[in-house]
């Protein structure tokens, strides 16, 4: 069921919450593809397919992902009063 | 002369007052007072006229009227309305039910005897 | 050389401290301070059940044999949780507004608490966590078997099944013990999950621990490390990209799926804020425990002797090095990832086998009435008692009769397979109205065949189960049922084509068949709940106006909630209804709040089939459902056009609306008052006219003259009666009347109403009884009098009886004073009994005697100003009148 009528313009702190709500929805995207990326890596001599550098990418983009998520849940506001109708299958449009 | 008015009226002043203007007048008026049997009256002669008043115990003088305009016998019978709400939706309703005269009370007795005339032809 | 029996005193001293956690957090949170459980920490804590002994021991050897690949076990995971804006977050919602206590119950409750669902789901789930729960007490065995080696004690098989079944064992006791303890409405355990988060950081500082102690305690840093790991036997990484995709996605879709996984992130969860933690500090967790597998492993190969397990180098490589705090500090930690696992694995599914399978059953052995008559409470704790001690039988006789092999270790991927079969029902009901139990149905029954066929029974090894023949040339000869070579493709990693084929046929099924068949009305309505989860507010009307009574709904709550949780919903509901007491009405609204109730304790499917029975199987159907949804569709633009207004806007609108409205009703009552008095104004003055009009014009003999005369003079009365009473009436219901309070004896009040009404010079016939009249009154007597003659006069002027009579009849009743007013005449006829006390409410032929229909009306503004009553007697053989005169203002005489 749609809601007959949804709020256009938003003011600034709102916007701000719905493109944070954005990068969450973003974000795993985001780090699926970089969790993929090695499997394109060239592998041609055995210096270039080395575990050791494996770890070092891996646990890299773990971390870096776990920051983002941080960053992202203490921006994020939970209670969907803010602009009361968020699109749970969508992205916030206005 | 001598022509026949039928009354229906549920005050018996105002039946004695306005038969006793008609009689005067030289009207044969007979009167009747319940809703329920005033069809059946009509119905053993039918009048040259009939004096119908709206608020009647038993049955409203509005369907008195539209039974009278069903009947063939009777379709044609001048009917003049009497009614106590004076209110104009009370005449539209007479109007569109086929009455031939509106009269409010209280009325004068000029009026009713004007109409009464009016109304068979005189 | 470390002592066996210091680790047995270890970690029996750890048993029992943990047994004291559950049991302080219980005694804590039955004081109602559950804060500090329900804290983000302890959620995020809880979780780490993800990391079993798999993990602890397991990835190791994963490493150890396969490298990298290992790490997307992790992965997985930590996708779903930093994307828990997506999936997580919806499910939990859905399962806060739907009381979920399993993911049994979710599929079962998304499809039109469908029954059958639920045992499917059950039953997916015991297959697939079974062998798991196996696999965990192999590594608590084989763990303390390596203690035992190392401590020259010799350890037969015997030894090792004796230990394998006393940590079963234990395991049951604990669980039993703070898992239903109570049946809780929200299916929370707080000792459990504190357990579980005390043994969360024991694993995790364990493995932290060997893992410095590998790192900088035997290969000398972190970058001796990396050149270790690029020397030793993994060191080139080339992932293949079927198996790395096919496990982040197997890994990510059963955090969601697995029956021990839902039970913590969803149904254990308390508020969404712990969500938001989670999702960082849950994939931290994740990584630290992923962060040394490599080194351990490596370090472990270039240590340990060809012939070692690299499955138990966490403890084996302390030992060899003579760690041997070290190494009991990581039994602990892989003690504590097994024990951790099985309690809430054991948990969920004993609760999805009591809620679908048991109650379900034991119900419809019942006649219907069982359900009010039954002790249902202690058929669900002790059939959730029984089923955990039977689902842990099971783990420890998979365990004896796998005979504890090599044939356990690949288990990890297989039950990530079977439990994933889930996963399809679960994303469509959440995000796809369309879905519905046909397609769920099929779904799950073609992938769990293909999984069993494909993944589960080849586990057991060549000839184990499925014979050399069939692997080579298919069942009965067919070679495109082969099961490592469905369809004919083979030299497909077995992995990846068990879980392509059975995940792909699933959702084939799952989507294929929802689109040809119907959802029933149940369904739709909560396929759209679960997916529109945030547009709703409330849950969803699914029951009718019913013909169960409050009271067999409160016996049916009290046998499942508890007596006091169950009346102190009762009590709310009736209160909110504006009703005292404990019994409400029984309202669609009602039963839908209270099914819920139920369902947090028994599962949506049975609670809908408890209410059922006691609602006489009133269900919705689709005229209801277009009913209920029209009327959300209203609520819902209509609160979304309150937005766009400003509160105080809307709060005048409101006034001005209200307002209009009683205007409007104000205006007909007026305009049907004004009318009336216009009739009544109108009739006198027709006859005051026409012969006053006679006597002006004509000319009339004397006896007429006078007739006509008095008649003038009779109708002027009745307009100034009339008008009398008009404005008396005015005064009496605007309230301002003036009451002039005197005493006097009632007898004295009834003589002087006789008089004023003059009937005694008429012919009704009045009888009294002077003796029972000796009442004293105290109230407005003028008032008083003024309704006696009303009633006196309208028995004399309607009577209609040749000999009339009136009988006046004093009693005393309870304090007040009664006064009967009877007549013998024809009295009112039952229909118009209600209308007489109307304003003009004349009966027929009432206009003779010159009334306007007033005077009952007048006598009951009175009669209301006075604080008694009067009322019509029917059945007196006439017409009959009580006034009531209340206590106060009567005193008997003494």
């Amino acid at each position: 069921m749609k809601l007959p009528s949804r709020t256009e313009f938003l003011d600034r702190s709102s916007y701000r919450q719905r493109r944070f709500r954005d990068a969450a929805r973003w974000l795993p995207i985001f780090a699926g593809v970089l969790m993929l990326l090695p499997l394109m890596w060239p592998r041609e001599t055995p210096d270039q397919s080395q575990t050791s550098n494996g770890i070092v990418y891996l646990f890299g983009l773990w971390v870096i992902l776990v920051v983002l998520a941080f960053v992202l849940s203490r921006v994020l506001r939970l209670s969907e009063s803010l602009d009361g109708n968020d699109a749970p299958n969508g992205w916030g449009g206005e | 002369m001598g022509q026949r008015v039928l009354l229906i009226e549920d005050e018996p002043n105002i039946i004695e007052a306005i038969s006793y203007i008609l009689t005067k007048d030289g009207w044969t008026v007979h009167t009747h007072s319940d809703g329920e049997t005033a069809m059946s009256k009509v119905m053993q002669r039918v009048p040259d006229l009939i004096i119908l008043d709206v608020m009647l115990p038993g049955k409203s003088g509005y369907d008195i009227l539209r039974e009278l305009r069903a009947q063939a016998e009777t379709k044609d019978v001048p009917v003049m309305m009497l009614t106590a709400r004076g209110q104009s939706k009370d005449r539209e309703m007479a109007t569109s039910l086929g009455a031939t005269q509106f009269m409010t009370k209280p009325f004068s007795n000029a009026e009713v005897l004007k109409s009464v005339r009016a109304l068979a032809g005189l | 050389m470390i002592s066996f029996n210091l680790l047995i005193v270890v970690s029996l001293m750890y048993v029992v401290f943990l047994f004291l956690v559950a049991f302080a957090a219980e005694r804590r949170a039955a004081q109602g301070k559950t804060s500090w459980v329900r804290s983000s920490v302890i959620y995020t804590l809880s979780l780490s059940i993800y990391c079993t002994a798999w993990t602890f021991y397991g990835a190791v050897g994963y490493a150890a044999r396969s490298g990298l690949e290992f790490v997307t076990i992790y992965l997985g995971p930590t996708l779903v949780m930093i994307g828990w804006w997506w999936l997580v977050r919806k499910l939990v919602r859905i399962g806060r507004t739907q009381r979920l206590t399993s993911i049994a119950d979710l599929i079962s409750s998304r499809y039109g608490k469908s029954p059958v669902l639920g045992v499917m789901v059950t039953v997916l789930a015991i297959v697939g966590t079974t062998p798991y729960i196996a696999l965990q007490l192999q590594s608590v065995t084989q763990s303390i078997a390596v203690f035992a080696a190392s401590s020259d004690e010799m350890w037969l098989p015997g030894d090792l099944n004796r230990a394998a079944m006393w940590v079963a064992v234990g395991l049951a006791v604990f669980t039993v013990l703070f898992g239903t303890r109570n049946l809780d409405a929200h299916e929370r355990h707080h000792g459990i999950v504190l357990a579980i988060a005390v043994e969360a950081v024991v694993k995790l500082c364990a493995l932290l621990a060997v893992g410095i102690f590998v790192v900088w305690g035997i290969a000398g840093g972190v970058g001796a490390t990396l050149e270790l790991i690029d020397a030793s036997a993994q060191s080139q990484w080339s992932p293949s990209p079927s198996r790395w995709i096919g496990l982040i996605f197997v890994s990510g879709a059963a955090f969601v799926c697995l029956p021990r996984m839902f039970q913590v992130l969803v149904v254990e969860n308390s508020d969404e804020q712990s969500l938001s933690t989670a999702s960082w500090a849950f994939p931290t967790y994740l990584m630290l425990m992923s962060l040394f597998v490599v080194p351990i492993a490596v370090v472990g190969l270039d240590l340990m002797p060809e012939s070692a397990n690299p499955d138990l180098f966490v403890v084996t490589v302390p030992i060899s090095e003579g760690r041997q705090g070290l190494a009991i500090l990581a039994f602990l930690g892989g003690f504590s990832s097994a024990t951790s696992m099985v309690i809430v694995a054991t948990l969920s599914l004993a609760t999805m086998v009591s809620n679908h399978i048991i109650v379900p059953s034991w119900l419809n052995a019942r006649t219907p009435g069982a359900v009010v008559s039954g002790d249902v409470r202690q058929v669900v704790i002790m059939s959730r008692r029984v089923s955990i001690s039977v689902i842990l039988a099971l783990g420890y006789v998979y365990f004896r009769v796998s005979g504890g092999g090599t044939a356990l270790a690949s288990i990890g991927l297989v039950s990530f397979i079977g439990v994933v079969q889930v996963f399809p029902a679960m994303i469509g009901g959440v995000f796809w109205r369309g879905a519905n139990r046909w397609g769920a149905g099929a779904g799950l029954i073609v992938g769990f065949s293909v999984w069993l066929w494909t993944n589960f029974l080849p586990s057991f090894g060549i000839d184990a189960v499925i014979s050399q023949a069939v692997f080579l040339g298919g069942p009965f000869g067919i070679g495109w049922l082969r099961p490592e070579a469905l369809f004919g493709i083979s030299g497909t990693d077995p992995f990846v084509h068990a879980l392509f084929w059975s995940i792909f046929l699933n959702t084939s099924a799952f989507i294929f068949v929802s689109i040809l068949t119907f959802p029933n009305p149940l369904e739709r309505l909560q396929g759209a709940q679960f997916v529109n989860v945030f547009d709703y507010s409330s849950g969803a009307r699914t029951w009718l106006q019913s013909a169960a009574q409050a009271e067999d709904l409160l016996v049916m709550s009290q046998r499942i909630l508890g007596g006091a949780e169950a009346l102190s919903i009762f009590a709310t509901e009736a209160r909110s209804q504006g009703k005292t007491g404990f019994q409400p009405d029984v309202t669609p609204d009602f039963i839908g709040r209270l099914e819920r109730e139920l369902s947090g304790s028994v599962g949506a499917a049975t609670a809908h089939a408890m209410i059922g029975q006691l609602t006489e199987g009133t269900i919705v159907s689709v005229d209801d459902l277009i009913a209920v949804a029209d009327e959300t569709a209203q609520i819902m633009e209509y609160s979304s056009r309150l937005e766009a207004k400003s509160a105080e806007a809307n709060s005048t609108a409101r006034a001005l609306r209200e307002a209009n409205e009683k205007l409007t009703a104000l205006s007909i009552q007026k305009d049907a008052f004004l009318s009336q008095i216009s009739h009544e104004l109108r009739t006198p003055m027709t006859s005051i006219r026409a012969f006053s009009d006679i006597l002006r014009d004509e000319d009339v003999e004397n006896v007429a003259r006078k007739r006509f005369a008095g008649i003038i003079h009779e109708q002027s009365n009745r307009l100034t009666r009339l008008l009398d009473d008009l404005l008396d009436l005015g005064v009496l219901e605007s309230g301002q009347v003036q009451l002039n309070i005197g005493q006097d004896i009632l007898a004295d009040v009834l003589d002087r109403a006789v008089i004023a009404s003059g009937v005694n010079t008429g012919k009704l016939a009045i009888a009294r009884r002077a003796g029972n009249e000796t009442v004293n009154v105290h109230t407005d007597l003028d008032r008083l009098a003024q309704v006696f003659i009303n009633l006196i006069s309208n028995a004399a002027k309607y009577c209609a009886n040749d000999v009339p009579k009136l009988r006046i009849i004093v009693r005393q009743f309870a304090g007040q004073t009664i006064i009967d007013f009877c007549d013998n005449g024809a009295g009112i006829p039952s229909e118009s009994q209600s209308m007489i006390f109307e304003k003009f409410s004349r009966l027929e032929d009432e206009g003779k005697a010159g009334g306007a229909g007033l005077g009952l009306a007048i006598c009951r503004q009175i009669m209301g100003a006075l604080g008694g009553d009067i009322t019509y007697l029917p059945g007196q053989g006439g017409a009959a009148f009580r006034v009531t005169l209340p206590a106060a203002q009567v005193l008997v005489l003494q």
